[in-house]
């Protein structure tokens, strides 16, 4: 179990970690520390987690099991799809973690084992004090026949960014013009609930430079969606949109009213691009089938998840509250109120830092607070810059063990007679600070 | 909680900095660090901001943060979204955060800023600015001065400041306003340009 002694530890933390394990080794010597925490997914939530533990507390001992080598960041990626950006420009490394003495494990989870405090891996076993587990998204394919992990190599989901963020970007590039890209986005609860509705926008903003005869139809499993009255005006205003269920723009978007399933997606033909949902068929020339998800899998292994798939958590500490001394943050977590996103994901990483190191030390867990700040850029070309946000301050209330909204605070970027051009301009470069900010705060 | 003090003790001993975060019992609401942690997505680790524009809030002298937060919540201070930010905070919590970015390192934004627009820049600088922002908007004098830094402040955030400064959508002391809009009318926004390019610059 204890193949990670500090020896070790020393020798596999590098030479850029060796100071700060040189510091931390000291006060193994006089406090007694030497605890050990284990984080499993280096995404949002863990690798901030990891780094936020150390910056607390350096004499604890952080080891991070992370599947890939590099990390790319979903938000951001929609502006891959519209060749803003370059893939290149959202992939991270891991290198910035270990200078904050973080052992970084490139290797994939298989199962915990928590009666004696154990993670186990591709690469051995790895015991801890206290567990973290970020391991984002898993999706349901078998909710949609003809759809699965291969089919989704070609018929992209780019739900989790990377190579098929890529091949996406490529299908767009080589459709014609007036081709049809059909965007299938999933059912509540999914990861960035503005997601799918920016990736339109980004989308849209591509084929009016290039292709302005083609269009986007968006056929949506859910009655309404995150900011939906912002993307529709600013769908309306910058690309042509009709209204809801309404054909003639270039994006559609055709809703599910509640108790039917006129949208909801059935089957997918990959051979000739064909969706069938309850109500309708479309034949695409560009396929973005977003599925169903759930916790990432090694939440299910570890027996960490619900019977809806996802990891109930105590809001103050993200201690699972299926098994001890393991905590769950980020998408796989039920941490409801706050979004399934990025920001949530690190904000709910610091708390869960703060409260493990508390408890590692023998003391309280501190209160928390929480902040979520979801971007979308809708267009983003000289004379039409529209950036738009919806924001929320959260606290913890212990009374009823729940995470709060902090009444009076967030809400969503000012639209209709309150629309403002100058601040839609100042908060397309926001977005942009966001994502240098955030992702320096994580990986830097 | 002897243990914990005294790991504290032996960490400061190592020369360690041991937030005080983890160690609050849960009265009083949550730490200045746990506060202030939560806008690093936007403004950076400990308020260093990576850009392009979103504002550094690291060195920034308490009595401005305070007010400057307090100016967001009453929409005085027009802003995209940290009126609905500040709105989550108490007055106790935003002094936390106050003290917090107060004790936390400036370092200038890297930037690129014209050598010759900063060169006029920095003369309009001492003629209208000097003397209440001293030695060029410098961090060190932002903090005798109970000002905003602006000698090394990200340049677009700034420009939007000096442009809401300009068109009246924010208010400010009397006697800036009088220095400003005689600079304005006299330079233009060339004059705003040259200014911004100076503290860029540093
Ligand atoms: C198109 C799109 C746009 C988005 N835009 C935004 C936005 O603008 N703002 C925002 O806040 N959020 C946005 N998001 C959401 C955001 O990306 C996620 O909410 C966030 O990444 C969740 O963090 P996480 O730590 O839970 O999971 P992830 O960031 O996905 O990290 C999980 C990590 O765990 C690893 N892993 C999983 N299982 C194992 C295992 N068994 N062993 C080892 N490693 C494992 C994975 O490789 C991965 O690196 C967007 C998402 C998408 C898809
Ligand atoms: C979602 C991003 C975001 C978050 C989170 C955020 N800020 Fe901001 N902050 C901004 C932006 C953008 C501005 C510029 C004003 C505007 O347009 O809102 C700003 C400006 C400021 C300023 C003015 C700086 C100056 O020099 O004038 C202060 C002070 C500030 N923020 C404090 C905070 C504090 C404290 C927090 C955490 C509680 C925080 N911010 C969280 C985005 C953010
Ligand atoms: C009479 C004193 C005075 C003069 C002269 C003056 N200022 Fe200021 N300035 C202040 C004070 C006080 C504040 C802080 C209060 C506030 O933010 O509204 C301030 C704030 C600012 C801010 C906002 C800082 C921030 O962090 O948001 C900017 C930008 C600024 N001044 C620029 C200038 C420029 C440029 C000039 C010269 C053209 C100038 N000021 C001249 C007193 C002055």
């Amino acid at each position: 179990m204890s193949k990670f002694t500090r020896r070790n530890f020393l020798k596999a933390s590098g030479a850029a970690a060796a100071a700060a394990s040189a510091m931390s080794a000291s006060t193994f010597a006089i406090g007694g520390a030497g605890k050990k925490v284990v984080v499993v997914g280096g995404g949002m939530g863990g690798a901030t987690a990891a780094k936020y533990i150390r910056m607390m507390d350096s004499s604890i001992e952080v080891t991070l099991i992370e599947a890939n080598k590099d990390y790319y960041t979903c938000f951001m990626s929609n502006e891959v799809l519209s060749g803003v950006r370059d893939i290149d420009d959202i992939k991270f490394g891991y290198t910035g973690l270990g200078k904050h003495g973080v052992k970084v494990v490139h290797a994939m989870a298989t199962g915990i084992d928590d009666a004696k405090r154990v993670v186990k891996t591709s690469a051995g076993d790895f015991g801890y004090d206290r567990c973290i587990v970020a391991p984002g998204i898993d999706f349901k394919y078998d909710m949609i026949e003809g759809y699965d992990a291969k089919v989704a190599e070609d018929i992209p989901h780019a739900w989790k960014a990377g190579s098929q963020t890529v091949t996406l970007r490529k299908q767009l590039e080589a459709m014609k013009d007036g081709g049809t890209v059909c965007i299938c986005p999933p059912p509540n609860p999914f990861r960035c609930p503005p997601g799918p509705y920016e990736r339109a926008s980004q989308i849209a903003m591509y084929l009016k430079a290039k292709k302005p005869k083609s269009k986007i139809i968006m056929l949506d499993p859910k009655p309404k969606f995150s900011k939906f009255g912002l993307f529709q005006e600013g769908w309306t205003k910058h690309y042509g949109y009709k209204g809801q269920n309404n054909a003639g723009g270039m994006i559609e978007w055709y809703g599910t009213p509640k108790d039917s399933d006129d949208n909801v997606l059935q089957s997918v033909d990959a051979k000739t691009k064909t969706v069938v949902t309850g109500f309708n068929e479309i034949k695409a020339d560009v396929l973005n089938v977003i599925p169903a998800q759930t916790a990432g899998k090694i939440a299910k292994a570890a027996g960490l998840t619900n019977d809806k798939g996802w990891c109930p958590v105590n809001g103050k500490t993200f201690e699972s509250t299926i098994k001890k001394n393991v905590h769950v943050i980020g998408d796989a977590a039920i941490a409801s109120p706050l979004p399934k996103s990025g920001y949530a994901a690190s904000s709910e990483g610091k708390v869960a830092a703060a409260a493990i190191v508390a408890l590692l030390n023998d003391g309280k867990a501190p209160t928390p607070t929480y902040v979520n700040t979801c971007y979308s850029v809708i267009s983003e070309v000289d004379g039409a810059m529209d950036g738009i946000s919806v924001a929320m301050v959260y606290a913890w209330d212990e009374k009823s063990g729940k995470i709060i909204k902090v009444k009076g605070s967030g809400g969503l970027t000012p639209s209709g007679k309150d629309r403002d051009a100058d601040m839609r301009a100042r908060e397309v470069k926001y977005a942009h600070s966001w994502f240098e900010n955030i992702t320096a705060d994580t990986f830097g | 909680m002897k243990k914990v003090k005294a790991l504290q003790a032996a960490m400061v001993a190592c020369g360690l900095a041991l937030t005080g975060a983890v160690f609050a019992d849960g009265h009083g609401g949550p730490s200045a660090e746990a506060l202030s942690y939560s806008c690093a997505g936007c403004h950076g680790t400990n308020g260093l901001s990576s850009g392009p524009a979103s504002p550094t809030l690291a060195g920034m002298p308490k009595s401005v943060m305070i007010e400057t937060m307090q100016g967001f919540k009453s929409g005085d201070i027009p802003a995209t979204i940290m009126g609905r930010i500040a709105k989550g905070y108490t007055d106790a919590e935003i002094e936390k955060m106050g003290d917090f970015f107060a004790k936390q390192k400036f370092m200038s934004a890297q930037q690129s800023s014209d050598a010759m627009l900063a060169k006029k820049g920095a003369k309009l600088h001492d003629k209208y600015c000097e003397k209440c922002h001293s030695e060029g908007g410098s961090i060190e004098m932002a903090v005798e001065d109970e000002v905003g830094v602006l000698a090394g402040q990200w340049k677009p955030y700034l420009h939007y400041s000096l442009n809401d400064f300009v068109s009246g959508k924010r208010p400010m002391p009397k006697k800036m306003k009088k220095k400003l809009e005689t600079m304005h009318k006299k330079e233009g926004d060339a004059g705003i340009q040259a200014l911004l390019e100076f503290y860029a610059g540093k």
